[in-house]
């Protein structure tokens, strides 16, 4: 056992790793993870707006299509124990995370069987045994919430790092300056992840901001930086770094990565607000063909790089029939699962507080 | 048994509960150093340091908001409003993160927290230091709204706040803080949330208040026993849950109804009270349920503003009197 598993496991940290990330032997090893991972979240979000043109998706489907690259490159490294706070375009983030096609398919499918069990749809569910903090509908407003759990992991005496995302849009909101405040005074552990797509439903940024959105993070003492979002090796390197530094209990990081939301808003947007040829331009740079060139121009044959992987298409295409055949909820079921009314300690607790002195706040 | 006001009271239900489990911490404007605006936290700094005593920025959506990420990561945060006037900063927090979780995540996930801090008006605070804003949470499944009137409650049910495994808000009286002294066990207790408490039997007209307004209720029901009128207050301690039974078997007792609160009048807690009272014990009543409650404006800052906006002994008497000729 090394050093580093050790100390993982001291630390109160689940050794478990979710997708490969930190296992990953090699640069060969690194590149095929990423690669399949971003077809695994571009295939599921395929099939997910194809079944929606098939009237077979109740809820509102926001396609995450052309930005994989950010939820693939900054989830892809994280420990189980680490968590996410994804938010609508971010149902990538789920998958790489570790919550299982069949259970995501089944959340946008109203069903009993969905984490939510049928009670909301997409992102605003999670599992906190997994480390996966739902959001709501009201944006920016998981960041406070990502604050307070990543300094309750530190309470818990774990290394254990929240990565928070958002988009550009988002940063116009008080929740974000409140919690990235917050944050900065006390070196929370928590990258921040702002995904820059270009528009705000149909707003445009200019109309959203009138400084570098990445700019707002050196207010909080924070590094803060644009990246290109598309290129996932970018992505990754640059998250695992802002991770590293959180972990050591330096504090954040601001990371803007730019990209373009290929899709509408959602899929009832047809997104004419929008310059044809700027779309064009964009399909150039998409991450997957991006990666694809790089890992063929890097010792990759053709024959390594399917489009997408037969155990992919296997994978989304069990996690539709199962969602198809769980049943829906009861309707009765609409009063279920408001209260806990168990005494005690809550099940998923973490390890017992071990409150540390903290040098900036004092004693 | 020892005395203790209620300010007291609550700052030994925080103090003993931070000593008997490590995952109760506090976070607040204030709250460290200097031991909170109204000195509930005092001491705390000295005992538990900074870590578990958070002053906060004046960011009341990021107190709630890191109170709820604490919570879910299985600690049992205290957050303080510092006013709970301010609570209407961090309502998005409260209201859609807060106390939808536990539902967005199936029944597989709880929110341990208590959001609480100091309501109510007659101090002469002002519109934005005097508001009563409990009905507000009352509409919000998932919430459980507590507002105690004596010392003794007020330590058994933020006890009970604490250990409960739902976002609670729990509203403190600040009238009540330095006025009311009992003397109150050593032990450890709790009050169970959920669970109105009679306090003060009687046959003739049932009143249900919460909040500093049980005790003008009693002064109330002291000077209508000159009336040879039997009054029985029912303190509801806890808003939601409500303890319907108690509410019920008193009504059906004593065949007329009223509600006081400190709120304003329309939109008020006591509408649903009363519509309670209608759907289900409509063939007791003897007369029409009566609510008795603040005008229907902001808490106004002038004395004479702030007494004509505030219910008092006397509305209390006469309402209880045309009740009982009806």
């Amino acid at each position: 056992m090394d050093v580093k598993t050790n100390a993982s496991r001291r630390k109160g940290g689940a050794d478990e790793r979710v997708s490969g990330g930190e296992a990953a032997q090699s640069r060969r090893e690194l590149l095929a993870g990423l690669y399949y991972q971003l077809w695994r979240v571009r295939h599921f979000e395929d099939s997910v707006a194809r079944l929606n043109k098939q009237g077979k998706i109740l809820g509102g489907v926001y396609s995450g299509r052309g930005q994989e690259a950010i939820v693939v490159g900054t989830v892809f490294g994280l420990r189980r124990d680490d968590m996410i706070a994804p938010v609508h375009r971010d149902i990538g983030a789920f998958l790489v995370k570790g919550m299982s096609a069949r259970l995501v398919m089944a959340q946008i499918m109203a069903r009993e069987s969905a984490p939510s069990r049928g009670k909301d749809s997409w992102t605003h569910t999670g599992d906190i045994e997994i480390g996966i903090i739902g959001s709501t509908s009201m944006l920016a407003s998981s960041m406070p919430i990502a604050v307070g759990a990543g300094l309750a992991a530190r309470m818990q005496g774990m290394d254990s790092v929240v990565v928070s995302f958002f988009g550009e849009g988002s940063t116009a909101r008080g929740d974000f300056h409140e919690a990235l405040n917050f944050a900065g005074i006390h070196k929370a552990p928590c990258v921040w992840v702002c995904e820059n797509n270009q528009y705000a439903y149909s707003t445009p940024t200019h109309l959203e901001s009138p400084v570098p959105f990445y700019k707002r993070g050196e207010a909080y003492g924070m590094p803060s930086l644009a990246i290109d979002g598309n290129d996932v090796l970018t992505v990754y390197e640059t998250t695992m770094q802002a991770v590293e530094r959180a972990r050591r209990g330096e504090g954040g990081t601001v990371i803007e990565c730019v990209t373009y939301r290929m899709e509408g808003h959602s899929e009832a947007d047809q997104a004419t607000y929008r310059d044809r040829a700027e779309v064009e331009e964009w399909r150039k740079k998409d991450p997957i063909l991006r990666l694809r060139s790089h890992m063929l121009a890097n010792g990759f044959t053709e024959e390594e790089l399917p489009e997408p992987a037969p155990s992919i298409i296997d994978e989304v295409r069990d996690a539709i029939d199962w969602a198809t055949r769980s049943p829906l909820p009861d309707g009765r079921q609409a009063v279920e699962d408001i209260y806990d009314e168990s005494a005690g300690v809550t099940h998923w607790a973490s390890p017992y507080p071990n409150y540390v002195r903290i040098p900036w706040l004092g004693r | 048994m020892h005395e203790v006001t209620f300010l007291g009271a609550i700052r030994e239900a925080i103090g003993e509960e931070m000593r008997r489990d490590p995952s109760v911490f506090v976070l607040g404007e204030d709250v460290g150093v200097y031991g909170g605006a109204f000195k509930v936290t005092d001491g705390f700094y000295k005992e538990f340091g900074a870590q578990r005593v958070i002053d906060t920025p004046i960011s009341e959506s990021a107190i709630v908001g890191v109170a709820i990420g604490a919570a879910i990561k299985g600690m049992r945060p205290i957050a303080e409003m510092q006013f709970m006037d301010f609570i209407s900063c961090g309502f998005d927090q409260i209201v859609n993160e807060a106390a939808t979780y536990r539902y967005r995540y199936g029944g597989n996930l709880s929110v341990p927290m208590v959001v609480r801090g100091p309501s109510g008006g007659n101090v002469h605070g002002g519109l934005f230091h005097s508001q009563s804003r409990e009905a507000w949470f009352t509409q919000v499944a998932g919430l459980k709204v507590v507002m105690p009137a004596t010392a003794y409650d007020a330590k058994g049910l933020l006890k009970a706040s604490i250990r409960d495994n739902n976002p609670v808000i729990f509203f403190e009286h600040k009238y009540l803080y330095r006025r009311v002294k009992e003397t109150i066990p050593d032990d450890d207790y709790i009050v169970p949330l959920g669970k109105a408490r009679i306090a003060s039997e009687g046959t003739d007209l049932t009143i249900i208040t919460w909040g500093a307004m049980v005790q003008h209720c009693l002064s109330a029901a002291e000077l209508l026993e000159e009336d040879a009128l039997n009054v029985e207050v029912i303190d509801l301690r806890t808003l939601l849950p409500l303890d319907k039974t108690t509410i019920l078997e008193s009504v059906k007792k004593t065949n007329r109804a009223m509600i006081v609160y400190e709120a304003p009048r329309t939109g008020g807690y006591g509408g649903e009270i009363a519509a309670i009272l209608a759907e289900e014990a409509f063939e007791y009543l003897d007369a029409p349920v009566v609510r008795v409650a603040s005008v229907d404006a902001h808490v106004p800052f002038s004395p004479p503003l702030e007494k004509y906006y505030l219910p008092n002994v006397t509305d209390i008497v006469e309402s209880a009197r045309k009740l009982a000729k009806y």
